[in-house]
């Protein structure tokens, strides 16, 4: 599944540095890939908190050496649970909706101009899938 | 204690809701927040004031889609004399996150604002909105394969507005390192609801705005920045032609009094281009010695460790044969200056890095331009820290770029920390060279949700501050909660430089209702 993502983010950025009539392609951020695959998930609400997470979340809760936000919950809870979020069973909206607008240790709170209300549900219906 | 100021200081509640209906008639009544958890989202979450009386708190925010809404609502609350506070993505964790300078104003949050303008390969131009940031403007190159890097700070989620706003800095090469540097032309609402544009974008029909930062006549850029004069709706940078190659290299320098020649060198080096990217200079046997170690312990413990006692990398972007002649060329100057001099040859790569070679790198992806969060990590807890803060406020001297003028700001630093040893100061200053012609230090004062830990920072601070400045280092910015202990330092002629500068607020905006007390510079009616 994972191998498959790559090839897809691959063809996305050829595809669009081609429309440029160009052979460049700069890195992606990183994570370069995410820890679930889009299309693995059949519920649009849930596709589109996906996005969210890639946008908002995944620069310090990706899957990737370095992420502050993963290093943080795998030093917290020791592998008990898994320190990527995404892989979380035990998640509530509740608890999705806290840390968003709450934050906690050097994670700040997010804007409603940044994570609105519909995209937290969003966030929170993928957070919180049925796996 | 609550999270939002009840109404702004000197409005009655009725004039205050009039505004807010106003505004709402022109931003939409959804991109209005009065309610006080919404506006508890413009908290400064690194606050060192969290949840003290004087925490600095908004009332309200509006968040505008267009220079035109800013300009709407700029009108009405200059008619209502509404205070409103700025920001484009109010990231600015650790120098005042999203929260306004005086409690009760109104934050205008253009984050909404979030368009690329215009963005040129050809001439490695971009003209953005408040709300872009590092991560949208990178995203944006990267799905149309342009040839352009970015020059990043830490945390790729900030605006490339805002921070040039508040004149941070990065680590490519030195002309975009400097984010305020690297500008040109703005547009910018005036506290009446004027907009102007500056340098060719005064002309109507000129086609070189991002091109020629000057135009004609006085140049009024700088005035807007760490200000209060004036809102930002639109702003040029230069951009860094993509380069095909990348080179680091260290040298290293294994007597104390070599530190004088070594930064000399690479000063040299610097302004004559022998040298590209970001120079970092660093001390490993002082981190192992601890703070104030003497120069012949240091030698010894580097002796014992067959470790240098400084080291300085450079990093070269170019094409692969120019990176080699010039690290070549570089070696033999430090090896003429500095007898015993070694060298290490660094990572080096062909670009575009692959997706890997970049995920591999971690926080160093800013010297390639690549925005990301990692430097999060500071505070954070992990496998080595498990004590995590709240965040923290960077206390940010400037200090020249010379051996002598490292070891004595050095020296300060160290007697400081002694002096107020009962602060538990934890200091171990290195020089970071983000701007061309100065070093500055990054001394980060750790927060914590913990009202006695802050005020005993905030105390620490305060006094570090005025130590500083006795010894003439100055901050190049910082947090709301020190605006005007560090604006008090910059005292040349009695203060001549803020008085000039409430000249100029009195005169572009009479009624005080951008930003006050941003940098020390209040209006008239707020003054003491
Ligand atoms: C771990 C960590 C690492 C950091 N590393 C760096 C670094 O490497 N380099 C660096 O520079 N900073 C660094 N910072 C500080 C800060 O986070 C960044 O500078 C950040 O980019 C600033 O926030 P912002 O871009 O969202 O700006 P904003 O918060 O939007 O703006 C900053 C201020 O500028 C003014 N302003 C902004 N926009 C406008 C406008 N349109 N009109 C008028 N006034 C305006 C406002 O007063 C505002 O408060 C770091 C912080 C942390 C926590």
């Amino acid at each position: 599944m994972r191998y498959a993502l790559i090839c897809l983010s691959a063809f996305a950025v050829c595809g669009a540095a081609l429309a440029q009539g160009a052979d460049y392609a700069p890195p992606p951020m990183s994570p370069i890939q995410p820890a679930v695959d889009p299309a693995s998930l059949s519920d649009p609400a849930q596709r589109r908190g996906h996005e969210v997470f890639g946008k908002w979340c995944s620069a310090c809760h990706g899957d990737a050496p370095g992420m502050p936000g993963t290093q943080a919950l795998e030093a917290k809870y020791g592998g008990q649970i898994p320190a990527l979020v995404e892989e979380r069973a035990d998640l509530t909206p509740e608890l999705v909706e806290f840390y968003v607008r709450n934050g906690i240790s050097v994670m700040p709170h997010f804007r409603k101009t940044e994570i609105s209300d519909a995209d937290l549900d969003d966030l929170s219906a993928y957070l919180t899938r049925d796996r | 204690m609550a999270g939002a100021a009840a109404t702004p200081p000197g409005v009655s509640e009725a004039v205050f809701a009039d505004a807010l209906n106003r505004f709402a008639g022109v931003v939409g009544a959804e991109n209005v927040y009065s309610e006080e958890e919404d506006v508890a989202l413009y908290r400064d979450a690194y606050s060192p004031l969290w949840d003290e009386r004087e925490e600095k708190l908004a009332s309200a925010a509006v968040a505008p889609a267009s220079a035109e809404e800013v300009q709407a609502v700029a009108r009405i609350a200059n008619e209502l004399r509404i205070p409103l506070y700025p920001v484009s993505t109010g990231r600015n964790l650790g120098y005042g996150g999203s929260a306004p300078v005086l409690s009760g104003s109104v934050v205008l949050d253009l984050k909404r604002m979030n368009r690329i303008l215009d963005i040129s390969e050809r001439d490695a131009t971009v003209l953005v909105e408040p709300g872009v940031s590092y991560f949208d403007l990178y995203r944006h190159i990267v799905d149309n394969g342009l040839k352009l890097w970015i020059d990043c700070p830490d945390p790729g989620w900030g605006s490339v507005i805002g921070n040039a706003m508040d004149r941070g800095g990065g680590v490519t090469t030195g002309a975009y390192r400097d984010h305020f540097g690297s500008h040109c032309g703005m547009e910018v609402v005036l506290a009446d609801g004027d907009i102007i544009r500056t340098g060719m974008g005064a002309m109507p029909g000129a086609n070189t705005w991002q091109q020629n930062r000057y135009g004609y006549g006085p140049w009024v850029d700088g005035i807007f920045s760490q200000s209060n004069y004036g809102i930002v709706t639109k702003m040029g940078f230069w951009l860094m032609p993509a380069p095909d190659a990348y080179l680091s290299g260290t040298i290293a320098a294994h007597r104390h009094q070599d530190v004088i020649p070594l930064i000399d060198v690479m000063n040299r080096l610097e302004n004559i281009g022998a040298f590209t990217g970001y120079p970092q200079v660093g001390s490993p046997v002082l981190f192992q010695a601890g703070a104030g170690a003497a120069p012949e312990e240091l030698e010894a413990q580097a002796r014992a460790s067959g470790q240098p006692v400084w080291t300085c990398r450079l990093q070269f972007y170019g094409g692969r044969k120019v990176n080699e002649a010039q690290w070549e060329y570089c070696q033999e100057q430090f090896a003429a200056a500095i007898p015993g001099a070694t060298f290490q040859r660094g990572e080096e790569y062909d670009l575009p890095l692959t997706p890997e070679q970049a995920e591999a790198l971690g926080t160093e992806k800013v010297s390639f331009g690549i925005p990301n969060l990692g430097r999060f990590s500071i505070g954070a807890r992990s496998e080595f820290n498990d004590m995590p803060t709240s965040g923290h406020v960077w206390f940010s001297p400037i200090l020249p770029r010379t051996g002598e003028g490292l070891l004595a700001a050095q020296k300060v630093l160290f007697e400081a920390a002694e002096q107020l040893k009962p602060y538990n100061l934890s200091v171990l200053p290195m020089p970071f060279a983000n701007w061309q012609r100065t070093f500055i230090f990054l001394i980060n004062f750790p927060i914590y949700r913990d009202k006695d830990a802050n005020r005993q920072t905030r105390e620490a601070f305060r006094k570090l501050v005025k130590i500083c400045a006795e010894n003439g280092l100055g901050e190049y910015r910082t947090a709301p909660a020190f605006m005007n202990d560090v604006g008090d330092t910059y005292s040349f002629n009695d203060h001549a430089l803020r008085r000039f500068h409430e000249r100029l607020k009195d005169a572009v905006d009479p009624n005080g209702i951008l930003s006050a007390g941003r940098y020390g510079v209040w209006p008239r009616h707020l003054r003491t």
